[in-house]
């Protein structure tokens, strides 16, 4: 398969690749926030089965190491912005989990005050630039948040995630064609996970390898193995760079797969994928890949995974009792910031 | 004082207020090299730079995102559309980004930008060219509405759309673009969002309008005083919000009025004006509230079915007796 991968080129790509593995102490924490987001999503399908979640709530599990992967690699001062599919972004991002739980219940203290909730989480104190619900929507807004970078001279650069079919929006191609037309410092991040609702991807896009869509723009583009958190790392740095020192745009394809549903009112498996195909795929669960190379290099347990797991489920059980004893927003709230009353 | 064009007064207050702040940038087709389509923005690329006045590809939808990332990390943005027409193809960005980022970011998004350009129909443009969109955009929570129908209004609405904090929807008129009118030199000219102005005073029927409309508005009030009827103009000038009192006011005075709009009947902007007259004037109301838009086609191209599509003034004026119970 065709692909650029402009900066491997350049003589950086060993440094990149020993910042992308890093230390067993990174490894660590890597593998926390993996298990974190995934623990928080098994108590979110809890909490959606006994209808303190409500609407539509699109889970993460499986797909951990590419946000994981991709947001430990940035600075403070970047911006990420997701599609609804956001719950692991936005926990990798920093936002608090009690913060995210309490929107999910549709509480006064969730991050975007209960008028959000599991498709628009929003965070500006992590600059995380929200959960956006119309698909390829959120791509136009990501190329702004590049141009603004640029018009202001800075070095920031903004991270995009959203889903294959997204790339057959017409969206999709006047962003990125922006972004490459003006050299914005974008990283434009497909999580491709095989499925656009129950529609296969080989059944919605004329080419497969749909990284090979940044030829269209000149844009560097590179196929990523998203089942491998430090493998993302490696990828997102690359485009990092090429981002901060060219303001260049990079088009990531990161494949992985969802071992849930769509959203919540999906069976896991059923009409349009197998068991089989589905027991396959979580053959190669992010967690457990990275977990077996600690075991390897870092001398890691099971004792330490329990240790581990435990940890992440009393910080989710907190941020559930958080949520839970939340109030709902006010009656007043109804009509507040529907406008701001400021002028400039 | 000078008498500029409504064209020349966009340009004023576009220039104006980007030598005042520097976060606010001109973005869309045709505005720089070409000095725009309709030469609103003549001389602004070498005023300014390509950075703030910035041509794009034909891309509505992707440019109104730009836009919409762009004011979410802090600069205000200034997105025209060559027509509102072609912004059809934005109103994702518009309706689904813009108008709700403040309401589901929970307040921590405001979105501080401008969506602009000419609305409604020129001459013989047809189906797909002709048509005026504030009602589809007044209907938008999270948007504010302003249709300026004289250059002094231009000025003034387009600067506080600028300086408002919110997204603003400035609906600006082909036919408008050549008209003259009065526009002080030397001092600021800013006109508050939300505030109707009386364009004409009279104690027999009141036109309430906006836009475009007020030109055929005051037309019709020429003919109509040549009959001692003496009609009010309301110019509404903001759709969203709207100012009510100004509208009340009116009525309590005349208790007839007639809403003149560019666009269909069909749940038009001018069925929420008549639903506000009806319920909360209706002890001062001695006739029906009547209303004059487009009929409800699409613009045909010949001339003749094209002024026979349009609301004019010999409509306003038909309506406005048939208030006053003086024809059928």
């Amino acid at each position: 398969m065709p692909q650029k991968k402009s900066s491997e080129q350049n003589g950086a790509s060993g440094s990149i690749d020993a910042a992308a593995r890093g230390d067993a102490a990174l490894r660590r924490d890597l593998l926390r926030e993996m298990l974190l987001i995934r623990r928080f999503e098994e108590r979110c399908a809890e909490a959606y089965a006994i209808g303190k979640i409500g609407g539509f709530c699109h889970l993460y599990i499986g797909q951990e190491g590419v946000g994981v992967g991709a947001i430990s690699s940035l600075r403070e001062d970047d911006y990420v912005i997701a599609s609804y599919r956001e719950h692991g972004q936005a926990l990798a991002r920093g936002i608090s989990p009690r913060a995210v739980m309490a929107e999910l219940f549709g509480r006064v203290d969730g991050c975007s005050k209960g008028k959000g909730g599991s498709m628009h989480l929003f965070d500006r104190n992590v600059n995380f630039l929200g959960g956006h619900g119309i698909v390829g929507g959120h791509l136009p807004i990501a190329t702004g948040v590049g141009f603004a970078i640029k018009y202001r001279g800075g070095d920031q650069v903004c991270v995009c995630f959203f889903g294959e079919a997204a790339v057959n929006n017409g969206a999709f191609h006047e962003a990125l064609n922006m972004a490459a037309l003006w050299k914005l410092p974008v990283i434009y991040l497909i999580e491709n996970n095989r499925y656009g609702m129950g529609t296969a991807l080989e059944r919605a896009s004329a080419i497969n390898d749909i990284a090979e869509r940044a030829c269209s723009y000149d844009m560097p583009s590179e196929v990523v193995d998203g089942q491998d958190v430090l493998a993302v790392r490696a990828a997102t740095m690359r485009a990092l760079q090429r981002a901060r020192s060219e303001s260049i745009p990079t088009l990531l394809e990161v494949r992985t797969y969802r071992f849930m549903g769509h959203s919540m009112s999906d069976a896991v498996s059923g009409t349009y994928r197998s068991k089989e195909e589905l027991e396959e795929h979580m053959k190669r669960d992010p967690i457990v890949v990275l977990r077996m190379t600690m075991e390897q290099e870092d001398g890691w347990t099971d004792a330490d995974t329990s240790k581990l797991d435990e940890e992440v489920k009393a910080v989710v059980q907190d941020a559930w009792d958080f949520a839970d004893a939340s109030p709902e927003p006010p009656l007043e709230a109804l009509y507040e910031d529907v406008f701001v009353d400021t002028t400039s | 004082m000078p008498i500029i064009t409504y064209r020349d007064a966009l340009n004023q207050a576009l220039r104006e207020e980007m030598q005042r702040d520097d976060r606010v940038f001109l973005m869309g087709e045709e505005v720089g090299v070409y000095q725009g389509a309709y030469k609103v923005s003549k001389g602004m690329l070498q005023e300014f730079g390509e950075m703030r006045v910035v041509d794009t590809p034909i891309t509505e939808l992707g440019f109104a995102g730009v836009g919409v990332g762009a004011a979410m990390v802090g600069l205000r943005p200034i997105i025209e559309f060559m027509t509102w027409n072609f912004a059809l193809l934005a109103l994702d960005q518009v309706v689904n980004s813009a108008a709700k980022m403040l309401s589901m970011s929970g307040g921590q998004y405001p979105m501080a930008m401008v969506f602009r350009g000419p609305n409604g129909a020129a001459l013989q443009l047809s189906a797909q060219h002709s048509q005026a969109w504030e009602s589809w955009l007044a209907h938008i929570p999270g948007l504010k509405v302003v249709a300026p129908g004289t250059p002094y209004d231009a000025k003034g609405l387009l600067k506080s759309a600028i300086r408002d904090d919110n997204p603003v929807i400035v609906l600006e008129g082909e036919m408008l673009y050549n008209t003259k009118g009065e526009v002080p030199e030397n001092e600021e000219v800013v006109v508050p969002l939300g505030q109707a102005e009386v364009k004409r005073e009279g104690a027999d029927v009141s036109f309430i309008t906006w836009g475009k409309m007020v030109l055929v508005a005051q037309q019709a009030a020429e003919q109509l005083a040549k009959e001692n009827i003496a009609a009010e103009i309301i110019d509404l000038r903001t759709l969203n919000p709207m100012d009510a009192d100004a509208i009340a006011s009116s009525v309590s005075k005349t208790n007839r009025a007639v809403v003149l709009e560019e666009g269909w009947s069909v749940a038009g902007f001018g069925a929420h004006v008549a639903d506000f007259v009806q319920r909360e004037c209706f002890d001062d109301l001695d006739a029906p509230v009547l209303r004059v838009h487009q009929e409800d086609v699409p613009m045909p191209y010949a001339k003749n079915l094209e002024r026979a599509a349009k609301p004019d003034a010999k409509k306003a004026v038909a309506a406005a007796k048939k208030v006053l119970y003086l024809e059928n």
